[in-house]
């Protein structure tokens, strides 16, 4: 069956069945794998992506689900927030094994574009849904803040 | 002071450079560090086998410096770690260095501190590289040097190396891509000089992490790896701890859009199909009935009122000093206690998974392999190969912790079964979470019963600890390496406390269950020094002793230990 997605603001036609997750459409389909598989509950964060705007685990919604709402994964990032917020994860060396940080990464912008000033509990509580087993946590707590520092200045 | 190195002409040989286009150099070592009389470093390399052709630096035309890393990249920095180590010797610029895994080659990339295996665990990466790794770039600099001198006409020792160009005074100038090709056929050295640590440049700094692509999405893991007409493969496994296949219905499962077949293996039953999701809605739609009287009836509550009651008995001596017995006897006061610790799964973010293609006499797998080296063992007797004919593509490792390395190669091996049956047709093996997590293959559970005794002034006059647990070694292929039945794994942090205990006693039981374990992180240390210092603790409390001036005056000889509390003071305002 065909699906039209709006994926990093092209249109997408893929041949996948309807209750397919975005996750794997986006990776087996499309070979976007920056988006990555680690539980498919919804309940690491590691597949997380933007539909209109919003931070979405894309395990456990079906491409039917999606219609065309703009999605936005890790390889479609570019507005000005999103590259700080990369900038800080490698200035500060946030990542370990990496698996995780692309959805970390994601949920970290997500944050940013509501709160321009996250103290830690309002980081923790963005960040909740993101597990990371290498335990980067407090290095992601400072990146975003470095990140956010950064945008600041730059206004 | 200088680093000298001696180098046999031997083992370091000048590889085709033909194959790289550009210069590459491997060098072998078997190498012991010697202190020499005038205190300097000095490493003495002997009786090695010459190689073909093998590399760990690598200089292109273009200019990059590719340093090949023996050690998986698992999120512990062996890509920057091992690269800062040739740039440094090099004198390369930062910038121009990229890296590339090694592929399976014991011989050259063994692991000195782990027998000569081809494996990266115990923390052992930086200290078995060190001296190697900055051989490699220092031995490339020597002939880009040497390159330069007979293009110039000038000698050799009036040639600046910096950020990757060379130079001499009177304006001669190249980069390392364009001295490659010559510097290739100029002497390997017999010696070299190694830098002195205070005009370390990189070596100790911050740089740039060269395990790219971890912010963009771009940086491959196993499951990332897409190949031509590859498959996707998710296997109904055993439900239960040493359940087997009975028999299977897979006619739903066939029908499922996508599932190309479904095969029996000794592990379970494959799905296999073009996508992920298509070869998991094809193992939803199996029905399997599984064997299920080997089975291990026995909750994890149940095992560990079976170790706590071990633990009241002696086990194995795993370490005796002095005499406990006399020690309580001593003993104005008495303190006991008992401490539990669960299986634990490693629970990487990237579940378990491997790429496979097996032809008829040949093999290839890419994951994220601790070991490479037990891989290729294993895979070659699974597939009746020769060893030679089996390869590895050693890729990023969506953590590991110890899972990665295990004696059977466990996912590893499942992974070609299944890929046997399609000759030449790359296989993607995908667990799920639930499959990694249900696989087993835990930090061991274990029971410690821990017994002091304290002197009037509130001294450790008698210590006795027992433990209790699955032994790693002992289920594993490596038992040939454990004697008497003590198992290092499962006493490590309790043997070797950083306190002297004039009488002493540890003691180990070995249980056996069908349950499957295996290295998890700091292994031993993780449950046995654990016990030990919370029972300190514990202890100090007893004795109304403040807990660091407790453990200060039973400090041991290694000035260490004592720096460790120092600082622990400093920072923890105590």
């Amino acid at each position: 069956m065909i699906t039209t997605l709006l994926i990093n603001g092209e249109k997408k036609n893929v041949d996948a069945s309807a209750d397919t997750p975005l996750l794997w459409v986006l990776r087996d389909n499309l070979q976007l794998t920056g988006t990555k598989f680690g539980c498919g509950i919804a309940q690491c964060g590691a597949c997380t992506v933007f539909i209109n705007g919003q931070a979405t685990r894309s395990c456990v919604i079906p491409i039917s689900a999606v219609g065309e709402q703009e999605i936005t994964t890790i390889e479609g990032l570019s507005s000005k927030v999103s590259v700080a917020v990369q900038r800080a994860w490698e200035e500060l060396f946030v990542v370990q094994c990496g698996y995780c940080q692309s959805g970390q990464i994601m949920s970290a912008i997500a944050l940013l574009k509501n709160n321009s000033t996250p103290n830690d509990r309002d980081i923790d509580n963005a960040m909740s849904g993101n597990i990371c087993r290498c335990s980067t946590y407090v290095r992601i707590r400072a990146a975003i803040k470095f990140a956010a520092r950064k945008i600041a200045r730059e206004v | 002071m200088t680093n000298n190195v001696d180098i046999s002409r031997r083992i370091f040989i000048q590889t085709s450079a033909i194959t790289f286009a550009g210069l590459t150099l491997g060098i072998h070592l078997t190498a012991c560090n010697n202190k020499s009389s005038k205190g300097v470093d000095v490493v003495t390399l002997e009786n090695s086998l010459p190689i073909k052709a093998n590399a760990f630096v690598k200089i292109g035309r273009d200019n990059r410096v590719t340093v090949i890393i023996k050690h998986v990249e698992m999120g512990q920095g062996s890509y920057t770690g091992l690269s800062t180590l040739v740039a440094e010797e090099m004198d390369a610029d930062w910038g121009q260095i990229i890296c590339e895994t090694a592929p399976v080659n014991p011989q050259i990339y063994g692991n000195k501190l782990l027998g000569g295996t081809q494996q990266s665990g115990g923390s052992t990466a930086m200290a078995a590289s060190f001296e190697l790794m900055r051989e490699a770039g220092a031995v490339a600099r020597f002939m880009l040097v040497n390159a330069a001198a007979d293009l110039w006409h000038v000698n050799a020792n009036e040639i600046v190396v910096s950020n990757g160009v060379l130079s001499h005074r009177v304006g001669f100038k190249a980069t390392f891509g364009e001295l490659a090709q010559a510097a290739v056929k100029q002497h390997v050295p017999k010696t070299i000089t190694l830098k002195d640590p205070k005009d370390f440049k990189l070596i100790g700094r911050n740089l740039p992490r060269k395990d790219i692509g971890k912010t963009n999405g771009t940086a491959v893991f196993t499951q990332d790896i897409q190949l031509p007409d590859m498959l996707t493969a998710v296997v109904a496994h055993p439900p239960l701890f040493g359940a087997t296949l009975k028999k299977f219905d897979d006619k739903a499962a066939r029908q499922v859009n996508g599932v190309v077949d479904v095969i029996a293996i000794p592990t379970g039953v494959a799905v296999i199909a073009h996508t992920f999701w298509q070869a998991k809605k094809g193992r939803d739609a199996l029905r399997v009935d599984w064997d299920e009287s080997e089975v291990l009836r026995q909750s994890s509550d149940e095992i560990m009122i079976e170790y706590l009651e071990q633990t009241k008995q002696p086990g194995l001596p795993a370490k005796v000093v002095g005499s406990t017995k006399d020690g309580f006897a001593k003993a104005s006061k008495v303190i006991e206690s008992h401490y539990q610790f669960p299986y634990l799964a490693h629970a990487t973010m990237e579940p378990m998974n491997c790429v496979a293609q097996v032809y008829e006499t040949s093999a290839h797998i890419w994951h994220g392999a601790q070991a490479p080296g037990t891989d290729r063992v294993n895979v070659a007797r699974v597939l009746g190969m020769e060893e030679k004919n089996v390869s590895v593509t050693t890729v990023f490792a969506g953590g590991s912790f110890g899972r990665r390395s295990n004696s059977y190669s466990d996912f590893v091996v499942e992974a070609v079964r299944i890929a046997k049956a399609y000759p030449g047709r790359p296989i993607k093996l995908v667990w799920t979470r639930e499959d990694d997590i249900l696989a087993g293959q835990y930090r061991p559970m274990y029971a410690h019963r821990l017994k002091a005794g304290l002197d009037v002034e509130g001294n450790i006059v008698s210590w006795e600890h027992r433990i209790v647990g699955q032994s790693i070694m002992l289920s594993s292929a490596f038992s040939a390496y454990v004697q008497n039945n003590i198992d290092f794994t499962s006493i490590e942090g309790a043997v070797n406390p950083p306190y002297k205990f004039d009488n002493m006693t540890v003691e180990l039981t070995n249980i056996e269950k069908s349950i499957p374990v295996l290295w998890w992180r700091s292994v031993g240390s993780s449950h046995a020094a654990y016990a030990t210092e919370t029972f300190m603790d514990e202890l100090a409390f007893n004795a109304s002793k403040d807990p660091i001036v407790f453990r200060q005056n039973q400090l041991g000889d290694d000035a260490r230990y004592a720096s460790v509390i120092n600082l622990v003071l400093e920072k923890s305002d105590w």
